[in-house]
């Protein structure tokens, strides 16, 4: 009884002295993990509780409505509201047309016969990915300006009106979705450019042999290799419906299209650190949260329905 | 193999629709770079498309002459290159040891971290725990709560479990142990990867200006990002713009906005070509996650 003990005791010994610098090296990032993702987890009660200056978050008094008074309170709340409505608005056009945006792309490129031109091309469309937001709207800014805009210079001397594109509520969420397919259809067709190498080449040289054209090989060889790549990202996507980004809309918008360009995001920051109204963001906060694991996880079986490997 | 005729007009088109898109990417640049360097006397009469007219550098020279701006942009490099290397340090003392099957507990730590990919205390609640733990204000906020990225951690994990096992257990029978393995075997393989993520997370600070916005209220350790948002949305108002210490000469605000933005981006498009041949590589590794 006792020896089989003692050689586990002797193997833990000696699984650690072999391994322990192994941990050693994981108490930093666990530590990471623990403090700044799952501690700030347990503050997440403030939406439920009347926040308090002076005492800690687990002795506030529970809010009323049975703790649930500051998520009737965001949902009677006129701007929470529109910047419900402008998140799913504008992620749903993101998905709309930013979506199939690099898939096009992809085609495109792996279409081109001329190698050094792919290449170039490649490497100018993926440029845009590494500006801020800050320096996307600045340039647009100035690209766009009503009357001292180069598009609007162009416009006019071509006879056409200017746009307001960044001054009125219709054009600025047509500039929004663009500017975002601008900065980031070329760094998303990596993905389906490296999905594209998978395929067999033998599939196109077969389909050519059968007098295949161009456009029915993309039809049955390309896409169909692109499918489950396309089905995983669109669970992502889909899971991310009410996620909302910050400075995307806080850098490209102004007092003329706040009724458009308002999303969740920016509402927590005006109204919670801002305007220190804590439990009513964090309300806000932990419902987009839920909501869009529920979205995952409905995309994600959905997925899995329709016979794709999905994300888990 | 031969193309048919429509075959090659085919790619010709293509060829032009590429055409256009480098275009699209490429002319807005030219013209913030054409607008920095011209008179601004030429911009209010609306002359410059994409080549300067009435070429001088004031715009430039004003920018280099306000102490606000060079200790601005003296302070996001520092940023930069501090958060790159705490970031990277991080990030390979968390990979390195998930990539060990034999690691006990391993399983447990993967869910603690992926799990937080999927679910997110929120905006506020981070706040508050600045707040306690008295982090707002200071400069670690900048650099501490996001020096991990978990994307980031899993691209590294699928580059080193890509290096041969053979490799490690040779090592291993030498007497190597896994932090001798990691310095002379796993991070001299890697470069590839090395040179990825430190891009990632050194464009991700050199353009990051939110944390700041909220987390920091003293200007002076403000990053260029946030400094170049408070002049874009000075513009319009004269007053800001005297405020943020520029003479108010009409079209100059133009030109020094136009300057700023390059000023901002230079770097980055400096660095860029140097370290495009790794990051396709890299981030084509982030795609094919497990």
């Amino acid at each position: 009884m006792a020896k089989p003990l003692i050689r586990k005791h002797q193997s833990t010994i000696n699984y650690l002295r072999k391994y322990w610098s192994l941990y050693l090296m994981l108490i930093l990032p666990l530590a990471y993990f623990v403090v700044f993702r799952y501690i700030p987890m347990t503050y997440i009660q403030i939406a439920f509780k009347k926040y308090s200056i002076v005492q800690s978050v687990w002795e506030m008094p529970w809010a009323d409505n049975h703790g649930f008074e500051y998520f009737i309170k965001a949902f009677s709340n006129r701007d929470f509201l529109y910047a419900l409505r402008n998140t799913i608005m504008l992620n749903l056009l993101d998905l709309l047309v930013g979506f199939p945006a690099p898939i096009i792309l992809a085609l495109l490129l792996n279409e081109l016969p001329y190698k050094r031109f792919k290449r170039f091309t490649q490497s100018v469309a993926y440029m845009p990915h590494f500006l801020s937001w800050i320096i996307i709207s600045g340039i647009a800014l100035q690209l766009f300006a009503p009357s001292t805009g180069l598009v609007n210079i162009v416009l006019n001397r071509l006879g056409f009106e200017s746009i307001p594109f960044l001054n009125d509520p219709k054009h600025w969420v047509f500039t929004y979705v663009f500017l975002g397919i601008w900065k980031n259809m070329g760094w998303n067709t990596i993905i389906y450019l490296a999905a594209l190498t998978n395929i067999n080449p033998e599939l196109y040289e077969a389909a050519s042999i059968d007098g295949a054209g161009r456009f029915q090989k993309i039809r049955y060889i390309t896409l169909p290799g692109l499918r489950s790549t396309i089905i995983t990202l669109l669970i992502l996507n889909l899971g991310h419906i009410l996620s909302s980004e910050f400075d995307r809309p806080y850098s490209l918008s102004n007092a003329l299209v706040h009724n458009v360009s308002n999303v969740i995001a920016t509402f927590v920051y005006t109204y919670g650190i801002r305007g220190l109204q804590f439990s009513l963001t964090t309300a806000v906060g932990l419902f987009q949260s839920v909501v869009g694991v529920i979205f995952l996880l409905a995309a994600n079986a959905l997925a899995k329905k329709f016979g794709e490997r999905g994300i888990w | 193999m031969v193309k048919s005729k429509s075959g090659r007009t085919g790619d010709l088109i293509i060829a032009f629709i590429c055409f256009l898109l480098i275009l699209a990417c490429l002319l807005p640049m030219l013209n913030i770079l054409a607008r920095s360097l011209s008179s601004s006397e030429a911009l209010i009469r609306n002359e410059v498309l994409l080549w300067p007219k009435g070429w001088n550098l004031t715009a430039y020279k004003l920018v280099l002459s306000d102490s606000k701006y060079t200790w601005s942009l003296a302070w996001t490099a520092i940023l930069t290159v501090i958060c790159t290397f705490v970031s990277m340090t991080m990030t390979i003392m968390c990979a390195y040891p998930l990539t060990y099957s034999k690691l006990k507990g391993r399983r447990f730590f993967n869910t603690l971290i992926l799990f937080t990919m999927y679910f997110n205390a929120g905006t506020i609640p981070h706040y508050l725990l600045y707040k306690d733990l008295g982090l707002l204000n200071h400069p670690l906020v900048l650099i501490i709560p996001n020096s991990l990225s978990v994307f980031n951690m899993i691209i590294m994990r699928s580059f080193f479990y890509g290096i041969p096992e053979s490799l490690r257990e040779s090592a291993e029978i030498d007497g190597a142990g896994p932090v001798r393995i990691l310095f002379s075997i796993y991070l001299p393989l890697s470069k590839p990867v090395l040179a990825t993520l430190s891009l990632f997370y050194a464009v991700g600070r050199w353009n990051g200006f939110s944390d700041a916005l909220m987390f920091m209220n003293d200007r002076k350790y403000h990053p260029i990002q946030l400094l170049l948002y408070n002049i874009l949305k000075s513009v319009t108002s004269i007053e800001v713009a005297t405020q943020e210490g520029f003479a108010s000469a009409p079209g100059l605000s133009d030109t020094l906005q136009a300057a700023t933005v390059m000023f901002a981006t230079v770097p980055i498009l400096l660095v860029y070509p140097w370290l495009q041949k790794y990051f396709i590589s890299g981030a084509t590794l982030g795609a094919v996650r497990e």
